[in-house]
Protein backbone atom coordinates (compact mmCIF):
# COMPACT_ATOMS: atom_id res chain seq x y z
CA UNK A 1 0.00 0.00 0.00
CA UNK A 2 1.14 3.52 -0.75
CA UNK A 3 2.01 5.77 2.17
CA UNK A 4 -0.60 8.45 2.76
CA UNK A 5 -0.21 12.18 2.16
CA UNK A 6 0.43 12.71 5.87
CA UNK A 7 3.02 9.92 6.14
CA UNK A 8 4.83 11.21 3.08
CA UNK A 9 4.87 14.80 4.27
CA UNK A 10 5.69 14.18 7.94
CA UNK A 11 9.51 14.05 7.60
CA UNK A 12 9.37 17.48 5.94
CA UNK A 13 7.58 18.86 9.01
CA UNK A 14 10.59 18.03 11.19
CA UNK A 15 12.72 20.23 8.96
CA UNK A 16 10.29 22.94 7.87
CA UNK A 17 8.88 23.83 11.28
CA UNK A 18 12.23 24.57 13.00
CA UNK A 19 13.69 26.20 9.88
CA UNK A 20 10.56 28.33 9.40
CA UNK A 21 10.77 29.32 13.04
CA UNK A 22 14.42 30.30 12.65
CA UNK A 23 13.42 32.48 9.71
CA UNK A 24 10.60 34.10 11.71
CA UNK A 25 12.95 34.87 14.61
CA UNK A 26 15.49 36.49 12.25
CA UNK A 27 12.88 38.58 10.45
CA UNK A 28 11.30 40.09 13.57
CA UNK A 29 14.86 40.63 14.79
CA UNK A 30 15.18 43.19 11.98
CA UNK A 31 12.17 45.04 13.41
CA UNK A 32 9.42 43.86 11.05
CA UNK A 33 5.93 42.97 12.25
CA UNK A 34 5.43 39.27 12.94
CA UNK A 35 2.87 38.75 10.17
CA UNK A 36 5.44 39.46 7.46
CA UNK A 37 6.99 36.05 8.17
CA UNK A 38 3.91 33.92 7.38
CA UNK A 39 3.04 36.25 4.48
CA UNK A 40 6.47 35.61 2.97
CA UNK A 41 6.03 31.89 3.60
CA UNK A 42 2.73 32.03 1.72
CA UNK A 43 3.78 34.29 -1.16
CA UNK A 44 7.47 33.49 -1.76
CA UNK A 45 7.55 29.96 -0.31
CA UNK A 46 11.22 29.24 -0.88
CA UNK A 47 13.25 28.54 2.23
CA UNK A 48 16.69 29.49 1.04
CA UNK A 49 15.35 32.62 -0.70
CA UNK A 50 13.64 33.76 2.48
CA UNK A 51 16.88 33.42 4.44
CA UNK A 52 18.54 35.36 1.64
CA UNK A 53 15.81 38.00 2.06
CA UNK A 54 16.86 38.48 5.68
CA UNK A 55 20.41 39.32 4.64
CA UNK A 56 19.20 41.48 1.73
CA UNK A 57 16.86 43.44 3.99
CA UNK A 58 19.54 43.86 6.62
CA UNK A 59 21.95 45.10 3.95
CA UNK A 60 19.43 47.60 2.57
CA UNK A 61 19.09 45.97 -0.88
CA UNK A 62 16.44 47.21 -3.30
CA UNK A 63 13.73 45.56 -5.37
CA UNK A 64 15.96 44.83 -8.36
CA UNK A 65 18.72 43.34 -6.19
CA UNK A 66 16.16 41.13 -4.51
CA UNK A 67 14.74 39.95 -7.84
CA UNK A 68 18.11 39.10 -9.41
CA UNK A 69 19.55 37.43 -6.31
CA UNK A 70 16.42 35.28 -5.89
CA UNK A 71 16.41 34.33 -9.56
CA UNK A 72 20.03 33.13 -9.37
CA UNK A 73 19.49 31.31 -6.10
CA UNK A 74 16.40 29.49 -7.38
CA UNK A 75 17.52 28.71 -10.93
CA UNK A 76 17.84 25.06 -9.92
CA UNK A 77 14.04 24.82 -9.91
CA UNK A 78 14.14 24.82 -13.71
CA UNK A 79 15.62 21.34 -13.53
CA UNK A 80 12.97 20.20 -11.06
CA UNK A 81 10.16 21.35 -13.33
CA UNK A 82 11.77 19.61 -16.28
CA UNK A 83 11.85 16.32 -14.38
CA UNK A 84 8.26 16.31 -13.11
CA UNK A 85 6.79 17.97 -16.19
CA UNK A 86 4.87 15.03 -17.67
CA UNK A 87 3.46 14.00 -14.32
CA UNK A 88 2.37 17.52 -13.44
CA UNK A 89 0.82 18.16 -16.87
CA UNK A 90 -1.35 15.10 -16.31
CA UNK A 91 -2.73 16.57 -13.09
CA UNK A 92 -5.12 18.91 -14.90
CA UNK A 93 -6.57 21.59 -12.62
CA UNK A 94 -4.48 22.31 -9.58
CA UNK A 95 -1.35 21.94 -11.67
CA UNK A 96 -0.58 25.61 -11.09
CA UNK A 97 -0.42 25.22 -7.31
CA UNK A 98 1.70 22.07 -7.60
CA UNK A 99 4.24 24.02 -9.67
CA UNK A 100 4.05 27.02 -7.33
CA UNK A 101 4.95 24.79 -4.38
CA UNK A 102 7.77 22.86 -6.02
CA UNK A 103 10.44 23.31 -3.32
CA UNK A 104 13.58 21.17 -2.94
CA UNK A 105 11.78 18.95 -0.46
CA UNK A 106 8.49 18.60 -2.34
CA UNK A 107 10.42 17.80 -5.50
CA UNK A 108 12.53 15.19 -3.75
CA UNK A 109 9.43 13.50 -2.30
CA UNK A 110 7.66 13.32 -5.65
CA UNK A 111 10.49 12.87 -8.17
CA UNK A 112 11.45 9.40 -7.01
CA UNK A 113 8.09 7.73 -7.28
CA UNK A 114 5.81 7.21 -10.27
CA UNK A 115 2.37 8.72 -10.60
CA UNK A 116 -0.26 6.80 -8.69
CA UNK A 117 -4.02 6.52 -8.67
CA UNK A 118 -5.68 9.74 -7.63
CA UNK A 119 -2.35 11.42 -8.27
CA UNK A 120 -3.81 14.91 -8.18
CA UNK A 121 -5.10 14.45 -4.67
CA UNK A 122 -1.72 13.06 -3.58
CA UNK A 123 0.50 15.68 -5.24
CA UNK A 124 -1.66 18.61 -4.16
CA UNK A 125 -2.01 17.16 -0.67
CA UNK A 126 1.73 16.72 -0.15
CA UNK A 127 2.48 20.15 -1.66
CA UNK A 128 -0.14 21.88 0.48
CA UNK A 129 0.77 20.12 3.70
CA UNK A 130 4.45 20.90 3.18
CA UNK A 131 3.64 24.59 2.71
CA UNK A 132 1.42 24.42 5.77
CA UNK A 133 4.34 23.23 7.95
CA UNK A 134 6.51 26.00 6.56
CA UNK A 135 4.01 28.85 7.04
CA UNK A 136 3.17 27.61 10.55
CA UNK A 137 6.88 27.53 11.43
CA UNK A 138 7.38 31.09 10.09
CA UNK A 139 4.40 32.38 12.12
CA UNK A 140 5.35 30.65 15.38
CA UNK A 141 8.98 31.75 15.15
CA UNK A 142 8.03 35.35 14.44
CA UNK A 143 5.45 35.46 17.24
CA UNK A 144 7.78 33.92 19.78
CA UNK A 145 10.74 36.03 18.70
CA UNK A 146 13.94 35.15 20.45
CA UNK A 147 12.17 33.98 23.58
CA UNK A 148 11.91 30.27 22.69
CA UNK A 149 13.69 28.32 25.37
CA UNK A 150 13.81 24.86 23.78
CA UNK A 151 16.69 23.05 22.19
CA UNK A 152 16.02 22.52 18.52
CA UNK A 153 19.67 22.77 17.56
CA UNK A 154 20.33 20.06 15.03
CA UNK A 155 16.67 19.34 14.25
CA UNK A 156 17.07 20.57 10.67
CA UNK A 157 19.33 17.56 10.09
CA UNK A 158 16.04 15.76 9.40
CA UNK A 159 16.03 17.34 5.94
CA UNK A 160 19.47 15.88 5.22
CA UNK A 161 18.17 12.55 6.49
CA UNK A 162 15.08 12.85 4.28
CA UNK A 163 17.19 13.47 1.17
CA UNK A 164 19.45 10.54 2.10
CA UNK A 165 16.48 8.19 2.58
CA UNK A 166 15.02 9.20 -0.78
CA UNK A 167 18.41 8.69 -2.40
CA UNK A 168 18.67 5.17 -0.95
CA UNK A 169 15.15 4.42 -2.25
CA UNK A 170 16.09 5.70 -5.68
CA UNK A 171 19.23 3.55 -5.75
CA UNK A 172 17.38 0.45 -4.59
CA UNK A 173 15.01 0.89 -7.49
CA UNK A 174 17.67 1.54 -10.08
CA UNK A 175 21.29 2.38 -9.40
CA UNK A 176 22.65 4.61 -12.13
CA UNK A 177 26.42 4.74 -11.72
CA UNK A 178 27.07 7.50 -14.25
CA UNK A 179 24.76 10.20 -12.79
CA UNK A 180 25.88 9.20 -9.31
CA UNK A 181 29.59 9.46 -10.06
CA UNK A 182 29.08 12.69 -12.00
CA UNK A 183 27.06 14.25 -9.19
CA UNK A 184 29.63 13.17 -6.62
CA UNK A 185 32.46 14.71 -8.64
CA UNK A 186 30.46 17.91 -9.16
CA UNK A 187 29.61 18.07 -5.45
CA UNK A 188 33.25 17.67 -4.41
CA UNK A 189 34.42 20.32 -6.84
CA UNK A 190 31.75 22.84 -5.82
CA UNK A 191 32.15 22.10 -2.09
CA UNK A 192 35.72 23.33 -2.08
CA UNK A 193 35.52 26.16 -4.60
CA UNK A 194 32.11 27.81 -4.27
CA UNK A 195 30.24 29.69 -1.53
CA UNK A 196 27.08 28.00 -0.26
CA UNK A 197 24.55 30.05 -2.17
CA UNK A 198 25.85 29.02 -5.60
CA UNK A 199 26.52 25.41 -4.66
CA UNK A 200 23.27 23.86 -5.88
CA UNK A 201 22.87 25.58 -9.20
CA UNK A 202 26.56 25.16 -10.08
CA UNK A 203 26.71 21.50 -9.11
CA UNK A 204 23.41 20.73 -10.89
CA UNK A 205 24.68 22.40 -14.09
CA UNK A 206 27.96 20.51 -13.83
CA UNK A 207 26.18 17.20 -13.23
CA UNK A 208 23.88 17.87 -16.19
CA UNK A 209 26.86 18.59 -18.43
CA UNK A 210 28.49 15.32 -17.34
CA UNK A 211 25.21 13.44 -17.86
CA UNK A 212 24.93 14.71 -21.40
CA UNK A 213 28.60 14.29 -22.24
CA UNK A 214 29.32 10.83 -20.88
CA UNK A 215 26.60 8.61 -22.45
CA UNK A 216 27.05 10.44 -25.76
CA UNK A 217 30.65 9.34 -25.95
CA UNK A 218 29.77 5.80 -24.83
CA UNK A 219 27.11 5.60 -27.54
CA UNK A 220 29.52 6.25 -30.37
CA UNK A 221 32.05 3.61 -29.45
CA UNK B 1 13.27 48.79 8.41
CA UNK B 2 11.33 49.46 5.19
CA UNK B 3 7.97 51.14 4.85
CA UNK B 4 5.29 48.48 4.21
CA UNK B 5 4.85 49.41 0.53
CA UNK B 6 8.54 48.99 -0.25
CA UNK B 7 8.67 45.77 1.78
CA UNK B 8 5.69 44.42 -0.16
CA UNK B 9 7.44 45.30 -3.43
CA UNK B 10 10.53 43.34 -2.35
CA UNK B 11 8.42 40.35 -1.27
CA UNK B 12 6.55 40.35 -4.58
CA UNK B 13 9.79 40.68 -6.57
CA UNK B 14 11.22 37.65 -4.76
CA UNK B 15 7.99 35.72 -5.28
CA UNK B 16 8.03 36.57 -9.00
CA UNK B 17 11.66 35.48 -9.38
CA UNK B 18 10.99 32.21 -7.54
CA UNK B 19 7.89 31.42 -9.57
CA UNK B 20 9.66 32.27 -12.82
CA UNK B 21 12.17 29.50 -12.08
CA UNK B 22 9.42 27.04 -11.16
CA UNK B 23 7.10 27.70 -14.12
CA UNK B 24 9.71 28.19 -16.86
CA UNK B 25 9.95 24.52 -17.95
CA UNK B 26 6.16 24.37 -18.32
CA UNK B 27 6.24 27.22 -20.82
CA UNK B 28 8.86 25.65 -23.07
CA UNK B 29 7.68 24.47 -26.51
CA UNK B 30 6.77 20.82 -26.10
CA UNK B 31 8.91 19.67 -29.03
CA UNK B 32 12.00 20.79 -27.09
CA UNK B 33 11.18 18.14 -24.54
CA UNK B 34 11.64 15.32 -27.03
CA UNK B 35 15.26 16.17 -27.76
CA UNK B 36 17.59 13.32 -26.72
CA UNK B 37 19.52 15.79 -24.61
CA UNK B 38 16.46 16.72 -22.57
CA UNK B 39 15.44 13.07 -22.24
CA UNK B 40 18.90 12.14 -20.94
CA UNK B 41 18.61 14.91 -18.36
CA UNK B 42 15.14 13.86 -17.25
CA UNK B 43 16.28 10.27 -16.75
CA UNK B 44 19.47 10.99 -14.86
CA UNK B 45 18.77 14.19 -12.95
CA UNK B 46 16.53 13.01 -10.08
CA UNK B 47 19.21 10.74 -8.60
CA UNK B 48 21.94 13.32 -9.19
CA UNK B 49 19.89 16.12 -7.59
CA UNK B 50 19.03 14.04 -4.52
CA UNK B 51 22.70 13.37 -3.94
CA UNK B 52 23.50 17.06 -4.40
CA UNK B 53 20.74 18.03 -1.95
CA UNK B 54 22.27 15.72 0.68
CA UNK B 55 25.64 17.41 0.22
CA UNK B 56 24.12 20.91 -0.01
CA UNK B 57 22.22 20.52 3.23
CA UNK B 58 25.55 19.76 4.96
CA UNK B 59 27.41 22.65 3.32
CA UNK B 60 27.76 24.59 6.57
CA UNK B 61 29.88 21.83 8.11
CA UNK B 62 33.51 22.72 8.71
CA UNK B 63 35.78 19.77 8.04
CA UNK B 64 39.01 21.38 9.19
CA UNK B 65 38.28 21.82 12.88
CA UNK B 66 36.91 19.57 15.64
CA UNK B 67 34.69 17.63 15.43
CA UNK B 68 35.69 17.49 11.72
CA UNK B 69 32.22 16.74 10.42
CA UNK B 70 32.02 13.53 12.45
CA UNK B 71 28.49 14.18 13.84
CA UNK B 72 27.26 14.66 10.28
CA UNK B 73 29.10 11.60 8.94
CA UNK B 74 28.02 9.30 11.77
CA UNK B 75 24.38 10.42 11.68
CA UNK B 76 24.24 10.10 7.90
CA UNK B 77 25.73 6.61 8.24
CA UNK B 78 23.03 5.71 10.76
CA UNK B 79 20.27 7.02 8.47
CA UNK B 80 21.54 4.96 5.53
CA UNK B 81 22.22 1.87 7.67
CA UNK B 82 18.78 2.00 9.31
CA UNK B 83 17.15 2.47 5.96
CA UNK B 84 18.94 -0.44 4.31
CA UNK B 85 18.04 -2.58 7.33
CA UNK B 86 14.38 -1.73 8.04
CA UNK B 87 13.38 0.41 5.04
CA UNK B 88 11.13 2.53 7.21
CA UNK B 89 11.61 6.17 6.22
CA UNK B 90 10.34 7.73 9.45
CA UNK B 91 12.49 5.41 11.57
CA UNK B 92 15.63 6.16 9.54
CA UNK B 93 15.03 9.93 9.66
CA UNK B 94 14.09 10.03 13.35
CA UNK B 95 17.03 7.80 14.36
CA UNK B 96 19.64 9.79 12.46
CA UNK B 97 18.25 13.15 13.56
CA UNK B 98 18.08 12.09 17.22
CA UNK B 99 21.71 10.96 17.12
CA UNK B 100 22.76 14.20 15.44
CA UNK B 101 20.88 16.41 17.91
CA UNK B 102 22.34 14.49 20.84
CA UNK B 103 25.85 14.93 19.48
CA UNK B 104 25.65 18.65 18.68
CA UNK B 105 23.73 19.60 21.81
CA UNK B 106 25.98 17.76 24.25
CA UNK B 107 29.18 18.54 22.37
CA UNK B 108 30.11 14.98 23.24
CA UNK B 109 32.44 14.37 20.34
CA UNK B 110 34.37 17.56 20.97
CA UNK B 111 35.01 16.51 24.54
CA UNK B 112 35.99 12.98 23.54
CA UNK B 113 38.33 14.29 20.88
CA UNK B 114 39.74 16.90 23.22
CA UNK B 115 38.70 19.75 20.87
Amino acid sequence: MHPSVFQTSLPVAFGYVPLGMAFGVLLVGLGYDWWWAPVMGLVIYAGSAQFLAVSLLAAGAGVVDAFVATLLLNLRHVFYGLTVLDRYRALGWGQGYAVFGLTDETFSLLAGEPARERDRRFVLGVTGLNQGWWVAGCAVGALAGGSLPFHTQGLAFSLTALFAVLLVEQWKKQFQPIPAAGALAAAALCWFFLPGKYFLIASICLSSALLVAVPARGGRS
Amino acid sequence: MRPPVEMMAIVLAMAAATQLTRFLPFWLPSRWLDYPLVRTLKAGLPAAILLLLVVYSLKGTSLDQPPWGLPEALSLGLVIGLHLWRRNALLSIAGGTALYMAMVQTNLLNQLLGG
